[in-house]
């Protein structure tokens, strides 16, 4: 990957964490250096670190102020951003089963009629695609892609809806999401998984981690019925076919 | 299990917390745990639990209480009336409760949050690491949720400390709150910025474990109020486009979308929570190394004050 971002700015947050920030706006090379980041401060922490919160364009680190401060920590971490290959975090490939159906399925017809896309095109437009998780925020597990497909960016609805089903699949801008959880969003929504991203109850809570590559797989409401059925169990299950 | 405590009568918002739960903010999960650190930890150590066991907090007014045995319990967070077996429980000390006698905890007077810590800690299952209730998530405590009557909660193995008091102040209790500005003050003018911190600021009664919201001269950013999400803490003090702050607290989402004026120290966190409803404040710029040597000095107070309790002779 080529990289043409100026020099990582270090953003103080309060006594106890600070930014790192590779740029100001959504940015892929930006959002795999928080990422090469993250899995290189998890391979080898500094001392004081507590937690990393990559997002899709900085990375948030908290720190114990008894142990490191804001200038130990940008003086270690300049050096390990140089040496950094963004590339290098692979990240796991999931299969995702998306229904284009059902209660989530509220703006296809509108995509449809705006893009002037019949709506096989469009769906395979989406399918075809290969997303990234760029972070997760918002609410466990909520997950934020990149890899929208230009002509499938949507500006953002004046109206807010209430409530949005979760597993709903969204575009807000260039933006795509795959939500956790049931919530008001102003973003256009065509499809839902009956993955369960986000379950405290199972041995693994959270299906998605930043940097996974998602691969979008079409089934139909039967199918999504019984997987929903399954998934509502605590089972994992990225594809039947190939579990992870 | 070693025992447990029945909920006989409880507060709006009675929860379990711990520490709090880290390692999960790339995962959306915020670290959840008690809104005033001090005052929790002071309630663990005058029933001799260790730092990381969980506790009861509860707002504005805590509710009635029953052990299966014998058990030390503490009160803590600000003045209130509280009684073990009919006798006095003073705030900020440890009496015994004895199997089967009833405790009762009052409303806070002058403060927001209360925490009642049981010898023995509140053993409910670990939720990813961590026993701490983040309610709008339903993660953690007792079945993710606020605690009602009727609820047994299990506790852990009896420490068998003595009743003790705290004789010195855990933190200062007055002056500011502090802060260090940005991550995004940058997106404000200085003579906002000067608004921000020359201004007296008045808590609003919307308020919970997610966010503070605060009343006072609008503080609008030069560019709009929209960047690129990015990873929020406990203290952020977020400007969404009313220009009115939000302080971000334990249950906060762990990213957003508004620009952060300032980030609240954490020594300050604890009494900016304690702050009732229509009071006011103000905010005290400080450099991070200011606040960073700030951070280890309220450590100090804090592990000094709860080296040095002393016994109640109850």
């Amino acid at each position: 990957m080529v990289l043409n971002l100026p020099a990582p700015r270090f953003l103080p947050c309060g006594d106890a964490a600070l930014t790192v920030e590779f740029a100001p706006g959504i940015d892929a090379a930006a959002n795999a250096l928080a990422l090469a980041l993250a899995a290189d401060l998890e391979a080898a922490p500094l001392p004081g670190l507590c937690d990393v919160l990559p997002t899709y364009r900085s990375l948030t680190l908290s720190y114990d102020p008894c142990v490191t401060g804001f200038a130990t920590l940008r003086a270690a971490l300049r050096p390990r951003i140089a040496a950094l290959r963004p590339g290098a975090v692979e990240g796991a490939v999931r299969s995702i089963p998306v229904f284009y159906g059902g209660p989530a399925c509220l703006d296809l017809a509108r995509l449809t009629a705006e893009k002037g896309m019949t709506e096989d095109a469009l769906i395979a437009l989406h399918l075809g695609a290969a997303y990234r998780v760029a972070m997760i925020g918002f609410a466990p597990g909520f997950a934020y892609l990149s890899g929208l497909p230009a002509a499938l960016a949507t500006p953002r609805r004046a109206e807010v809806r209430q409530r949005v089903t979760e597993g709903a699949l969204g575009i807000g801008g260039g933006q795509a999401s795959v939500n956790s959880v049931a919530a008001p969003s102003a973003w256009s929504y065509i499809g839902q998984t009956p993955l369960r991203l986000f379950d405290a109850a199972r041995a693994r809570p959270c299906l998605l981690a930043p940097g996974d590559r998602l691969r979008l797989r079409r089934i139909g409401e039967a199918e999504f019925d019984t997987l929903a059925a399954r998934a509502c169990r605590g089972e994992i299950l990225f594809d039947p076919e190939t579990p992870a | 299990m070693t025992g447990t405590l029945e909920i006989l009568a409880a507060g709006p918002m009675l929860t379990v917390q711990d520490r709090g739960r880290t390692g999960f903010l790339r995962f959306g999960v915020s670290a959840s745990g008690p809104m005033d650190g001090e005052a929790f930890a002071a309630a663990n150590a005058l029933v001799g639990n260790a730092p990381g066991a969980a506790a009861l907090e509860f707002a504005l007014t805590g509710g009635r209480f029953r052990a299966s045995r014998d058990v030390l319990v503490a009160v803590t967070g600000g003045a209130m009336r509280a009684e073990a077996g009919g006798r006095p429980l003073a705030p900020w000390s440890s009496a015994r409760l004895r199997a089967g006698e009833e405790l009762t905890v009052g409303a806070l007077r002058g403060a927001v949050w209360g925490y009642l810590a049981v010898s023995g800690g509140i053993e409910t299952p670990p939720v990813m690491g961590s026993r701490a209730t983040h309610l709008r998530s339903a993660i953690g405590g007792h079945e993710g949720r606020a605690l009602r009557p009727g609820d047994v909660l299990p506790l852990g193995p009896e420490p068998g400390a003595l009743p003790r008091r705290l004789t010195r102040p855990l933190r200062p209790r007055h002056g500011p709150i502090r802060v260090v500005l940005g991550p995004q003050d940058d997106a404000f003018a200085p003579e906002i910025l000067a608004r921000f911190l020359g201004a007296s600021y008045a808590v609003s009664a919307q308020r919970d474990r997610m966010a503070l919201l605060l009343e006072g001269p609008a503080l609008p950013a030069a560019r709009g109020h929209d960047i690129t999400s990015d990873g929020t803490l406990m203290g952020s003090v977020q400007v969404p486009l009313s220009g009115r702050p939000i302080v971000l607290m334990a249950d906060r989402q762990t990213t957003g979308g508004f620009p952060k004026i300032a980030t609240v120290i954490t020594p300050d966190l604890g009494r900016l929570a304690q702050i009732p409803t229509g009071a006011m404040l103000r905010f005290h710029a400080l450099s991070v190394e200011a606040a960073e040597a700030e951070a280890r000095a309220a450590a100090r107070q804090s592990a000094e004050a709860l080296a040095d309790l002393a016994p109640t002779g109850a």
